[in-house]
Parts: structure tokens; sequence; C-alpha cells
């Protein structure tokens, strides 16, 4: 990581990251940093460690060794207070949503924001409806998560995030599990976070989408971090960067209608 | 075997019979509660515990679901309950009554079967749920309270009314002890009358309509409390 890049005090930082899985070292001394609304990219071939790092980031897997820091600050992963206001505030989104499956979409999102932060009902039926209001999903309020498509399941998740006033948003390949006529929605509503200031790190195959959000793609595979720098330096022509050799990989695979990810690869 | 003597025998003892009702509904509740208070917190424990407690709840299942209820009685009604009740402070307050010492067994022994039932219904919960609960910064108890049981205990719901049919035939046998439900006033009628047979009859139709009550009961609360499009392996 380049420190003429990084600003003063990262956002979110993590130190070394060791994780060991089953005898596999899924996440081999993983070290990043992102500043105030940057939007960093995590791409990788599948078992490459996107995902445990990201649930790493927030110890919803403990890593074995290594730290977290929020705005400088040690995350003590041994005190449960800590760790519970930590992950208050950071935001996330997985791949298969996770919504509350007994709760409606308004319930979802207003859950936390009374069991957690211990809002009125009244007050967090407000803020709840003006998140689903921002993901564009007010009138689909009173459904439960079985009657919503992936699309709508994935911006109540979404929403649910927001609700809590996140610091930074974690997406573990938030479209992966979506058919490919809802991708479109949920990544309207990434976009729209990201140019709205939201610090994010997310895991994606969507090449060019993430290419015109990312301020840096950090290329993973093995468990580390072997490639990182502007979509433009990892998948400009000639670049010969692994990057781009798994980008056009990925096109090579989805034959014609990867035809927008080619473009990104022709950067 | 003449049937006019055989109905007639039937319908009078149907008043005294159908006073052991209060008493078995009594076990029943009682035993069903009991079951419910300890069976959901065990469960827990067994799911979410550190290990030594998870060995320690794992223990009490076997315990209670390896010995039979009638020895259970026995040990409860003539052994720790009578022995309990004389210790200073415990003897005004029906510890050595046959009631008492058949609701505890059956409600021991059904909280062991109801944390099995509910056992299985967190684990077949996806772990995303608690994932995403702890991701919005809940405790473990939050998410396990606002997220885990309310899923698990509406899947519960069809082995839990399995449960009250199993319990509410167990309780028959609390007449052993001396409590005064269905069976004990069939043995005690079916002495005096010579109408074993007829007052069996009327002994098995009772507990039948209140198998059928209960579980349709609690089919109707399945129905109530379900959540649109929710089925068993979660949303469709």
């Amino acid at each position: 990581m380049s420190d003429a890049t990084k600003p003063a005090v990262p956002i979110l930082e993590a130190r070394n990251l060791i994780k060991t899985l089953g005898g596999n070292r899924v996440l081999d001394s993983v070290s990043l940093a992102i500043g105030r609304g940057k939007v960093k990219v995590l791409i990788g071939p599948s078992g490459a460690g996107k995902s445990t790092l990201l649930q790493c980031l927030n110890f919803l897997l403990p890593p074995d060794s290594g730290q977290i820091l929020l705005e400088g600050r040690e995350i003590d992963k041994k005190s449960k207070k800590e760790l519970c206001s930590f992950r208050q505030q950071v935001g996330m989104i997985f791949q298969d949503f996770n919504l509350f499956d007994h709760l409606s979409a308004l319930e979802n999102v207003r859950v936390a924001l009374m069991k957690v932060k211990g809002m009125g009902k009244l007050d967090a039926t407000e803020r709840a409806v003006a998140e689903l209001k921002r993901v564009g999903l007010a009138d689909k309020a009173s459904l439960y998560p079985a009657n919503l498509s992936g699309g709508q399941k994935q911006r109540v998740a979404i929403a649910r995030a927001l609700a809590m006033d996140p610091k930074i948003m974690l997406l573990d390949e938030p479209t992966s599990a979506l058919d490919p006529e809802l991708i479109g929605e949920v990544l309207s509503v990434i976009r729209d976070l990201a140019q709205g200031g939201m610090t994010m790190i997310m895991a994606t195959h969507q090449i060019s989408f993430s290419a015109s959000l990312a301020d840096e793609f950090m290329f993973m595979e093995k468990g580390r971090v072997v490639e990182h720098g502007s979509p433009a330096e990892l998948l400009g022509k000639g670049s010969g960067s692994r990057t781009q050799a798994f980008c056009a990989k990925i096109s090579e695979l989805t034959g014609e209608a990867g035809d927008g990810e080619a473009g990104a690869c022709r950067l | 075997m003449d049937f006019s003597v055989a109905f007639n025998a039937a319908r009078d003892s149907l008043p005294y019979m159908l006073g052991g009702v209060g008493w078995t509904a009594g076990l029943i509740c009682g035993s069903m509660l009991l079951g419910l208070a300890l069976g959901v917190p065990l469960s827990v424990l067994q799911v979410y515990g550190p290990k030594p407690v998870r060995r320690a709840v794992s223990l009490y299942v076997w315990l209670f679901r390896g010995i039979p209820i009638l020895v259970q009685l026995y040990i409860f009604y003539f052994g720790l309950l009578a022995w309990l009740s004389q210790l200073p402070g415990l003897t005004d307050i029906g510890l050595d009554s046959p009631f008492t010492a058949a609701v505890l067994v059956l409600g021991l022994t059904s909280s062991a079967y109801q944390s099995q039932i509910f056992r299985g219904a967190i684990q077949s919960l996806p772990g995303g749920q608690l994932k995403a609960a702890r991701a919005l910064g809940m405790t473990d108890a939050q998410a396990i309270r606002t997220v885990i049981l309310p899923q698990a205990l509406r899947l519960s719901i069809p082995g839990w009314s399995n449960e009250y049919s199993i319990l509410l035939k167990d309780s028959a046998l609390a007449f052993t002890i001396g409590v005064v439900e269905i069976m004990a006033r069939m043995r005690s009628i079916a002495s005096t009358t010579h109408e074993p047979v007829s007052m069996a009859f009327v002994a098995g139709i009772i507990f039948f309509a209140l198998t059928w009550v209960g579980v349709k009961g609690l089919s109707l609360l399945e129905n109530k409390v379900r959540i649109a499009g929710y089925t068993r392996q979660g949303a469709v």
C-alpha cells in the first residue's frame, strides 16, 4: 500500500490479518487501509479469500491474528461491548441478503434501530421508512422477504445497513445471487451510495461496473493481495497485470454477454 | 355381554370420569409449560453454550429421556419430594402432593424432549440469520431473542403438537401415585361397576377428544403465526 495515497487517518485499517480455516490459510497476512469516501473493490477467483477478508474485517469471522483499527483506534475483539459498537459502525451486505425472514421489510430495517440503538418505535419507523424510500422500496415496506424479489431483498438489506449510519460499508458480492435482470437495480443503489460519499469495500465480479466507481482495485489470490492499484492502471492495455488476465478470462467465459467486462478490460 | 348394561354403566360414569378432565388438563398445562420454560433455554444452551454447558445439557436430556416416567414418578414422589417436603421451610408448600410430583416428572421429561425439538429448529435456520444480526451490532442474546427464537419457535409448533399428544397420554401414568385424573377414575369406577371395558372406552374417548382439541388448537396457532411465503425451509 503506497503511503502517498493514504489519508492521514484511514476510516478502517487492517494490519496483517491471518485466518486459517480447516488447515488452509485463507488469509495470509492481509493489510489494507481505506480513507473516507473511498471505494475499494476486491477482485479475484473463488476461494481467494475475499469473503473471508470482509467477514474478518467486522469479526464475523475472528481473525487468528492481526489488528483492525477504526479511525485509528484498535478494536479489542475480546470486549463484547466494543465489538457490538464497532459492528454498528460497519455496515455489512451479504451475497445471500440474510434478511430476517420473520420480519417485514420495514421491521427488518427497524429492528436494530430499536434493539441496538434503543430508538423508540415511532422514530425508528420514520427512519426505516426513509431508508426504504432511499432504495426505492417505500411501497414494499409491509412485505415479507419471501414475497420480495432478490433485487428487492438486497435493497432492503442495504437500507437496513444504512439505517445504522455506518461509517463504512462492506459488500460481499452483493449481486452474485441475483438473476441477471435484477442486478441493475442493486448496482444503481450502490452507485448512488458511492456518489453520496459512502466509504465502501466491495467484493464483486462486476468488473466494468466497479471500475467506474472504484478508487482502488485489490486483486486477491490464495489469501493474499497480489496486486492493487487504480482500475485504469490494472486494466490498462498491456499492463500485463493479473487483474487484467483474470478479467479477460471472465469475459471469455461469459462470451458475448461479457461485452461490458471485456470493455472494462480494454480501459 | 349385555350392551345396554354396558352402555348405561358408561353413561352413568360420565360425570365422574369427566371430573378427571380438570386434573388431566392441569397435569398437561403444568408440564407442557414447565417443559417449555426449561426446554427453550436448554436448547439455546445446547446450541450456543460453551462446551461444558453443552455436555451438561446433553446429560440432562439423556437422563430424562432414558428413565421411564413410571420409575421417575416413584423416585420423585416416594423419594426426592417426600424427603424435601420434610426440610424446614418446605413443609407446607405441597411438595409431597402427587399432583406436584406428576407435574414435575412430566414437565422435566418433556423439557428434555422439547429442548430437542427447539434445537433442531434453531439448527435448521440458515447461519446467515445470526451473522446478519451480529453484523448490525446485536449481542448474541439480542440476536437469539429477536431473530433466532421467533423463527425457531414457529418452526417448532408441529413437533410441539406431537409432544403434546404424547405427554397427554403419558399423564395417565400419574394414577400410579394417586392423582385422580381420568385413568385413576376409570380404574376405580371399573372395580365397582365390574364394567372395565366400557369404562376403558369412555376413558379412551375422553383422551382422544383432549388430543384432538389440543392438536387442532396448535394447528390453528401455527396458521395464525405463519409468515407469508415462509416454509419450513425458510423463504420459498
